[in-house]
């Protein structure tokens, strides 16, 4: 596959997973002004997977667009993160999850504004100003929760801990990623490790909130080796009118 | 023989956002470009964000009111960069914003006055509001809650 195609799956299917776990919480969050952010969080991670997919379609040039990438492929084809596929928890778990990735996505969106394509580097700055607005949040809910009762400081260190295992596949590289670093596309995933750990380890302390040791990580999100059984149950929930109605419009 | 661009942005000028409908798509800083290639009439548009719904009635909008005015040939394309900026509101557009009741955008990141009260006593309820493109804000003054118009 096409080192940079690779990498606009990885970013559009990360944002388009997200998304609609982030849209699953619509009328559920516990209070409305919280339901309203998430709302808004996941219409921009849609937004965004328009964009990424968009382009997906438009390079590989076999007249693909944007949704049919998205609503018309199978498990294998994805190339998103474990992370964001696994189940949304409790809603502290969801920001923890949220916070994980805004940090990585903030960080690589940043790199992603100097690639030397210029279309990514367009979605990239489009993108990078509203990902600003999700890490403030979600930065901040952490160490509300974090710092907060009894019951709230538990709860955020069980997802922590939970979601731990998750990060390291953020940093791992395969030979598409350099492919990319040789082209000055993309930075090297692995290359991200630092500012990515200063930023958590930041806001984890002032959330009270202990970083695991153990740094095994979970991975075959992103080279579509191996998904959890999760992403087939959001895919059937995603697809199925698209499947059930092939070509429908409204 | 087409109509000038003059004309054209006078038009566009009278076509309202769909979800702040006091402010023109020109007031936003939406339209970055308007040109006539031969008979058909090109517009760039940006998004403001990537996920507003209103992107795609806003384009239909403009094309419906130009057809209006006699044009035929409208090619309306998504320009991605430089990305929308709410520095591109036109101070006009700041000053509707204000009367109608939400906070315009400040540098600061955070609303001057309340558009109530004007008082300068004012708290962040949340950092998203009811579009995408606004902040909920309280005004410890008069106690009304109102939309900011978020820095972008």
């Amino acid at each position: 596959m096409d080192p940079l195609f690779q990498l606009l799956l990885r970013m559009g299917d990360n944002t388009l997973v997200l998304g609609h776990r982030v849209s699953e919480w619509c009328g559920h969050a516990p209070v409305l002004e919280e339901d309203i952010a998430l709302a808004n969080t996941a219409l921009d991670l849609i937004g965004q997977t328009q964009m990424w997919l968009g382009l997906a379609g438009e390079m590989e040039n076999k007249g693909r667009s944007a949704d049919d990438i998205a609503f018309l492929r199978d498990i294998w084809d994805f190339r998103n993160l474990l992370l964001l596929e696994l189940p949304n928890g409790d809603f502290g778990q969801t920001l923890m999850r949220q916070f994980l990735f805004d940090a990585w996505h903030s960080i690589q969106l940043g790199h992603l504004i100097n690639s030397s394509d210029p279309r990514v580097a367009a979605i990239a700055e489009k993108a990078a100003k509203e990902v600003a607005y999700h890490v403030e949040r979600s930065a901040d809910t952490v160490v509300g929760l974090g710092d907060g009762t009894d019951e709230s400081h538990a709860r955020m260190q069980a997802a922590l801990d939970y979601l731990w295992p998750y990060v390291g596949e953020m940093f791992q590289s395969d030979a598409a990623d350099l492919a990319l670093v040789k082209q000055g596309i993309a930075p090297n995933p692995a290359s991200l490790r630092g500012d990515f750990d200063a930023l958590t380890r930041r806001v984890l302390a002032q959330a009270t909130l202990t970083i695991p040791q153990d740094n095994y990580a979970q991975k075959g999100g992103k080279t579509g080796a191996r998904h959890t059984e999760h992403l087939g149950h959001i895919l059937c929930q995603m697809q199925w009118l698209q499947r059930a109605y092939p070509g429908e419009t409204w | 023989m087409n109509p000038s661009l003059d004309q054209i942005w006078q038009w566009l000028e009278t076509v309202p956002d769909p979800e702040i409908p006091v402010i023109s798509v020109v007031d936003l800083g939406i339209v970055r470009e308007v040109e006539w290639q031969g008979d058909t009439l090109e517009i760039a548009v940006t998004p403001t964000y990537s996920g507003c719904p209103a992107t795609t009635v806003i384009s239909a909008d403009i094309e419906l009111a130009l057809r209006r005015n006699g044009i035929k040939n409208i090619a309306i394309n998504q320009q991605l960069a430089p990305p929308w900026t709410t520095d591109w509101l036109s101070d006009t557009g700041r000053k509707k914003l204000q009367k109608y009741g939400i906070a315009p955008p400040q540098s600061s990141g955070a609303p001057q006055n309340c558009p109530q009260c004007q008082s300068a006593d004012l708290e962040k309820i949340s950092q998203f509001g009811s579009t995408p493109c606004k902040a909920l804000w309280r005004c410890k003054t008069c106690l009304e809650p109102f939309d900011y118009f978020k820095c972008h």
